[in-house]
């Protein structure tokens, strides 16, 4: 029986927006502008996140026209903001740069863990909601966090798989797999990622997308790099959907017995 | 008309006085040519912030070995370009100390250790220390460091006495050799003029100066970073995408107790983070980079804590330091960080014989400008001559001007491979 590939039909809507792709690119960390714009390439990324605070909107040449000319949407971020109100603020000059309601809110406790600070985030998620933005939380792995997140208007929930850059994948995959379960909004898991099985372990466990950024901008080959979560985020999905067969403590023959004849 | 416009009459003309244009002007009056530098503010860009690092080596970055070559055969060249400057040539700062690198937390000393790999592969020379040898070398060391390299062959010039030592070097030879004009003219360059003047890309024959005069010149080299693209009068199919990339740079003294506070170059990996402390002769310390592209034009407050913070945790007297200066220049960055070099092609393609005569551009040195610029001036001066290194012309200026080509790398060749 042969059916449509899963791929073609399985798109991401957030906000009514369609990605096809369900790999979101940070852009932080690249070598180069010409390195990051082949990796996004091969990536295959629709949708780059790109620090408010750290590249200008107006500056020709700048990273801004490089997402242009390659129609690669833009999700501005607030990264950089310790406090809800410079977070409001940066989402505010992003809307009046960029034109978009979308913003990716971090706002973040310290500098050493990059953690998000919870009680800043929901205050700055139910300002932004009242001001019309479309918030795209960064939040911790904690369930309760991350539903308050959405009940407050979040668009979509971002938890982090392990702290920003550190390449630890996901330490607490059951906590993720919670969130997903008891989420009405898309779930994206977002930090943390180092190797391509990891973004594949995220899409099993059920998210929705994968946001990733270091772990291709300051990889060696960032272009290969970006080649390999591509496929890591569609097989993940893939077998999300699939249907995982049960872990079993004793093997069991794929091919049994039954019916061969007895020589 | 104003009275004050005058027009000259020279061999080569070079727009833009940063160490790359006043670099380019000195090999060009060195071989016997005159030359004029149009500039408003000499060596007041880039060239002012600039620390001085000649660190091909430790500058290497992944995928960047095209740009190695360059800066190797530019730090071969820097002894003889400095010594043609004459017997003073010492007050230019150069010094053939070492560079060592060092990784404060272990993924730190890892990356540094990874970077090895390929320096080593491209015959490199990066030696492993021991943390206790480092120390030896340099006393006040953090004993918390992770790892330590040797690179004996990343020395250091001092941009801002070299620029100086140019100017006068120029100047001197405009007198001796009665070229009846000074070196420099202190004015903006406007444009190029071109023997058809209704026609971008006929031959280039001088410069029009903002003060309404003129240059005439047989070749004109457009040395003026950043704002290279806004000049009148550039060929229509070429587009240079250059954009500025701000850094803030400290300058701080060291305390009579404290000295020598390092006997060579210090460069970091503090929690990811790259940062560098040069130690100069005069007992001031730079301590260097951030890189913004943020648009801001002043001095970042949060670029300075991050300088100082990192630089505390490799160097600790650090904190004993005076601050005397912080600054924030624009670097003229390009998407593949490496120049925009050589002359142009009239019809944006790679046809022998096809370059506009008079024309060279010598801009987009990014972080290298200092390091690259006896290659960028021996090369300069080898197109006048007609005789130029062919390795060069991958850095040809108008590489991004034709119609973009597909940025897919060719992946299937790697993973074959």
């Amino acid at each position: 029986m042969e059916t449509e590939p899963l791929t073609i039909t399985d798109s991401l809507v957030i906000d009514g927006v369609q990605l096809n792709s369900r790999l979101i690119m940070g852009t932080g960390g690249a070598p180069s502008l010409e390195g990051l714009g082949a990796a996004l390439h091969a990536s295959g990324t629709e949708l780059t996140t790109v620090a408010m605070r750290r590249h200008s909107v107006t500056t020709a040449g700048s990273l801004f026209d490089l997402l242009v000319d390659r129609s690669i949407r833009v999700l501005p971020n607030t990264a950089g903001c310790f406090t809800a109100r410079e977070a409001v603020l940066t989402a505010q000059l992003a809307r009046e740069a960029l034109e978009t309601d979308w913003i990716k809110l971090e706002v973040i406790a310290d500098e050493h863990t990059l953690l998000p600070d919870a009680v800043e985030l929901l205050d700055a998620t139910e300002q932004l909601v009242a001001r019309g933005f479309k918030v795209f939380a960064y939040t911790n792995d904690d369930p309760v966090l991350a539903l308050r997140l959405e009940h407050l208007g979040a668009v979509a929930v971002m938890p982090l798989g392990a702290p920003i850059g550190t390449g630890l994948g996901i330490l607490n995959p059951h906590n993720i797999e919670l969130i997903v379960s008891r989420a009405g909004v898309p779930v994206v898991l977002d930090a943390g990622i180092g190797t391509a099985s990891d973004a594949a372990l995220a899409m099993e466990l059920g998210c929705d997308a994968v946001l990733l950024a270091t772990a291709v901008t300051r990889a060696q080959n960032p272009a290969l790099m970006g080649e390999a979560f591509k496929h890591a985020v569609i097989a993940g999905r893939l077998a999300s959907q699939a249907g995982r067969i049960p872990k079993r403590e004793l093997a069991l023959a794929s091919s049994t017995m039954n019916g061969r004849p007895d020589l | 008309m104003n009275e004050r416009v005058v027009n000259r009459t020279v061999d080569v003309a070079v727009i833009g006085g940063g160490i790359i244009g006043l670099g380019i002007a000195w090999a060009v009056a060195h071989s016997g040519r005159t030359v004029v530098v149009i500039d408003p503010d000499p060596a007041g860009g880039a060239t002012y912030a600039a620390a001085g690092m000649l660190a091909a080596v430790s500058e290497l970055h992944y995928q960047e070995e095209v740009l190695l070559e360059l800066m190797l055969a530019s730090s071969a060249l820097y002894p003889a370009f400095i010594e043609s400057l004459g017997p003073e040539h010492h007050l230019t700062g150069y010094q053939r100390t070492h560079t060592m690198t060092v990784g404060a937390d272990s993924a730190d000393r890892q990356a540094l250790a990874d970077l090895r790999g390929v320096q080593l592969a491209n015959g490199l020379a990066v030696d492993p220390l021991t943390i206790r040898a480092a120390r030896v070398l340099e006393p006040l060391l953090s004993p918390h460091v992770s790892g330590a390299f040797m690179v004996e062959q990343d020395h250091q010039v001092d941009p801002r006495r070299l620029a100086e030592r140019i100017q006068l070097a120029l100047a001197t030879l405009a007198k001796s050799r009665r070229w009846g004009h000074d070196a420099l003219i202190r004015v903006n360059a406007m444009g190029l003029l071109h023997d058809d003047s209704a026609d971008a890309s006929s031959r280039v024959t001088g410069v029009a100066l903002a003060d309404g005069g003129t240059v005439s010149a047989a070749e004109v080299v457009v040395a003026n970073g950043l704002a290279a693209a806004m000049l009148n009068g550039l060929p229509e199919r070429l587009t240079m995408p250059l954009r500025p990339v701000y850094g803030d740079i400290l300058r701080l003294r060291v305390p009579a107790h404290l000295r020598p506070l390092l006997t060579c170059t210090l460069r970091g990996l503090v929690h990811g983070v790259p940062v560098y402390l040069v130690p100069r002769s005069d007992g001031t310390v730079v301590i260097g980079a951030t890189q913004r592209e943020d648009g801001s034009t002043a001095v970042s407050a949060g670029g300075v804590y991050q300088l100082l913070r990192d630089a505390q945790v490799l160097l600790p007297a650090v904190r004993e330091l005076e601050l005397i200066e912080v600054t924030a220049r624009a670097r003229p960055g390009t998407p593949d960080n490496a120049p925009l070099l050589g002359r142009v092609s009239r019809t944006g393609r790679e046809t022998p014989g096809s370059d506009i005569p008079g024309l060279i551009i010598a801009t987009g040195f990014f972080r290298h400008g200092v390091l690259l610029t006896p290659v960028a001036a021996h090369y300069c001066l080898q197109l006048i001559e007609g005789s130029a290194d062919q390795r060069w012309e991958r850095f040809r200026p108008h590489r991004f001007s034709a119609t973009r080509p597909s940025a897919s790398v060719s992946l299937q060749g790697v993973v074959s491979s």
